[in-house]
């Protein structure tokens, strides 16, 4: 059995004394895990080390660290997986969760911040009155759809590495925002409208997500917390027409009709449209409080007068033909692959490019498929 | 290589610089530019968070349009645009019933979608098609003694299974990779991974530009000389508003900030004034002292 040599972030705050790293060795099996390792050492060596776990299958939620500076569960990364993440020879790291204060060692304070953030959404179903006799009849695909959210077993890995929290520890933040659409994609829910509006009049609510996609690839469950909140913009926005406290819908209003209008983003209207015009009272403090940036952008002759005033590109015909025809639908169209799933895509995949069905395929698709057959490279 | 050449929005808006170099840039690497100016707005995700099905389509009409031409593949210089399209890209290439309903829209103009297309961020085609010891044969002024510290942002890291990274093809490992190639020092900070804060400039600037001037703070502490960024989003948040990210974090920052096509062109021997470096707000050519860590190294 190979060795593998955990460094592990040590603190308690009782002792008065700064963090510190502690390197411990241990002979495990490739494929045991973070956890099994650190209950090893914690067995054999140190007893004093601090870590929550409980299930050791993934389905607690308990054990959230970071392991190679990458959130998850302890549980359920192999220790070769770990070790992969850093340079060979290197030690694993395994250190607490970030944005969350840490209590001891690797055990944060969930009740601080993540559970707080979950019970600020109203995470219960509002009943739609009247309630029936017998079982609601949901459609498959919403609760197919909902189903994402709900896979959520509250470890805070998502939390852990949320990069809006990290400057802004108000944000409601990606699981309690995935809890938030759990209930507004629910068509048993009552209160879709009066939720969105509650999330959208938060300072910190559904528009401060940077799009960093940091969730994503955090959460062990595949929850995709971003795409959720991405969903709740797009209810709260396009269905609702909620104008919320941080200009976010005014923003994306700004932003589409700019591209509608000019094709190319037209950056100098884009601002001013944001607030609600350039001469609109919300627009001109922030407009004053911008002109510094501006007028360095004009020193510099990154930008003309001209071509700030100016609409110098115009939306080809055919483009502004595609906002109306989908504009006109009655109905907002989307296409979840959460719920569709992905097509066997044995086909034709490997042709890199149309004109040019003879290149040989650099890469693979950066989704995941199957592999394509091999032979198919001698078409 | 003849590629469909996607610029983007803000190379041709507010940072006009990176649409310059990277014109400059691409004879030098035997690149044949064929750029799509009838492509709209990827969107940036705004319209896709605005509605789905828009945005899909018009990425899908400029995926049809890189299709008409005869290039290998479509390059883009914007990581935004790499993000937004590559998530458009993935539905579209899922299911052949949604992308039917697509190119009915598209029907009108003459235009069709196949799925498969091969669409790479200029650092991706650094890498896998033009190649890192071609790259190295072609430096002409090595970056000796040049610290850059690598700024990937979001948008061409994450999600890393949409956008292609795992062990064959490292693409989280690409600036380190090509920063080294052309001679330079690679510096490894806090903010190489962090968001630069531009999507909610508009909506929290306090945290937006927080984030910016933490990162540049980071990459000081680190005592790098530059960033390097692959998109001009991230660029307008650490370049553009670097004097307003300076108060908000209460301290002095002075980072310059060079778009991935400038620090090519830099190592392949052009100027910094040809690369257009004289628009930053930040000025490369004020902070570093070419002659002793660049030029004088290549005599």
């Amino acid at each position: 059995m190979p060795d593998y040599t955990l460094r592990i972030r040590r603190y308690n705050p009782e002792s008065g004394e700064a963090a510190y790293w502690e390197d411990h060795t241990v002979q495990m099996k490739s494929h045991s895990s973070v956890l099994e390792a650190i209950l090893e050492v914690k067995a054999k060596q140190d007893g004093s080390i601090g870590i929550r776990c409980s299930c050791r299958a993934a389905i607690c939620g308990s054990c959230g660290v970071r392991i190679n500076g990458k959130p998850g569960l302890a549980c359920n990364t192999h220790l070769q997986t770990a070790a992969a993440r850093g340079a060979e020879g290197t030690p694993i790291t395994v250190e607490p969760m970030g944005n969350m204060p840490v209590i001891r060692d690797l055990i944060v304070d969930m009740d601080a911040v993540h559970w707080k953030k979950i019970r600020r959404v109203t995470p219960w179903l509002i009943n739609k009155e009247p309630i029936p006799e017998r079982e609601y009849i949901v459609p498959h695909e919403n609760m197919v759809d909902v189903t994402q959210s709900m896979a959520c077993i509250q470890c805070g890995a998502c939390v852990s590495d949320c990069l809006s929290m990290e400057v802004d520890p108000g944000f409601i933040g990606p699981a309690a925002l995935a809890k938030a659409y759990r209930f507004v994609g629910d068509p048993r829910d009552a209160e879709h409208y009066e939720r969105l509006k509650d999330l959208s009049e938060d300072e910190h609510g559904i528009y401060d997500c940077t799009h960093c996609f940091n969730c994503i690839d955090a959460c062990p469950k595949g929850v995709a917390p971003m795409s959720q909140i991405m969903r709740l913009r797009r209810v709260a926005g396009s269905d609702f027409e909620i104008e919320d406290r941080n200009n976010g819908h005014r923003h994306e209003r700004a932003f589409v009709k700019n591209i509608k209008r000019n094709g190319l983003l037209h950056e100098a209207d884009l601002l001013p449209d944001s607030y609600g015009g350039k001469l609109h009272p919300r627009a001109v403090p922030e407009l004053m409080q911008s002109l510094p940036t501006v007028m360095k952008a004009v020193a510099r002759g990154k930008v003309t007068p001209a071509k700030a005033l100016l609409h110098e590109h115009k939306a080809p015909p055919e483009v502004k033909q595609i906002f109306k025809t989908i504009e006109a639908r009655p109905k907002r169209e989307e296409l979840n692959l959460y719920v569709s799933g992905y097509e066997d895509a044995e086909d034709n995949l490997d042709v890199a490019h149309v004109p040019h069905t003879d290149e040989p395929t650099p890469l693979a698709p950066t989704y995941p498929v199957p592999e394509p057959p091999t032979e198919s490279e001698s078409e | 290589m003849k590629v469909a050449y996607w610029p983007g929005c803000v190379s041709r808006g507010f940072t006009p610089e990176l649409h310059g170099s990277m014109a400059k840039v691409a004879p030098l690497l035997d690149l044949e530019l064929v750029e799509l100016d009838r492509a709209s707005c990827c969107g940036a995700g705004v319209i896709a968070e605005h509605n789905q099905e828009l945005a899909d389509t018009l990425n899908a009409r400029t995926f049809a349009l890189a299709q008409q031409t005869d290039g290998e593949l479509m390059m883009n210089i914007c990581s935004t645009c790499q993000g937004a399209q590559s998530e458009c890209q993935e539905r579209l290439d899922a299911n052949t019933e949604y992308r039917e309903h697509v190119n009915s829209t598209l029907g009108s103009e003459g235009l069709r979608y196949e799925r498969g297309l091969m669409n790479k961020n200029f650092l991706w085609l650094l890498v896998e098609e033009i190649g890192l010891d071609t790259l190295r044969s072609k430096v002409k002024r090595p970056l000796t003694n040049l610290r850059v510290g690598p700024f990937y942002g979001c948008y061409i890291v994450r999600p890393a299974d949409r956008l292609g990274v795992d062990a064959e093809h490292p693409r989280d490992r690409y600036l380190h990779m090509v920063i080294d190639a052309l001679g330079g020092t690679v510096i490894d900070y806090a903010g190489v991974y962090k968001c630069c804060g531009f999507p909610i400039v508009t909506m929290n600037k306090q945290a937006s530009l927080t984030m910016a001037g933490r990162h540049l703070g980071d990459a000081i502490d680190a005592e790098a000389d530059c960033l390097v960024v692959p998109c001009p989003l991230c660029h307008l948040n650490l370049d553009l508003q670097q004097p307003a990210a300076q108060k908000v974090v209460a301290r002095e920052l002075g980072m310059p900030v060079l778009h991935l096509p400038q620090l090519v062109g830099l190592a392949l021997g052009l100027e910094p004034k040809e690369l257009g470096m004289g628009k930053h707000v930040v000025r490369p050519t004020a902070v570093i002292d070419w002659t002793a860590s660049v030029v004088a190294a290549a005599a």
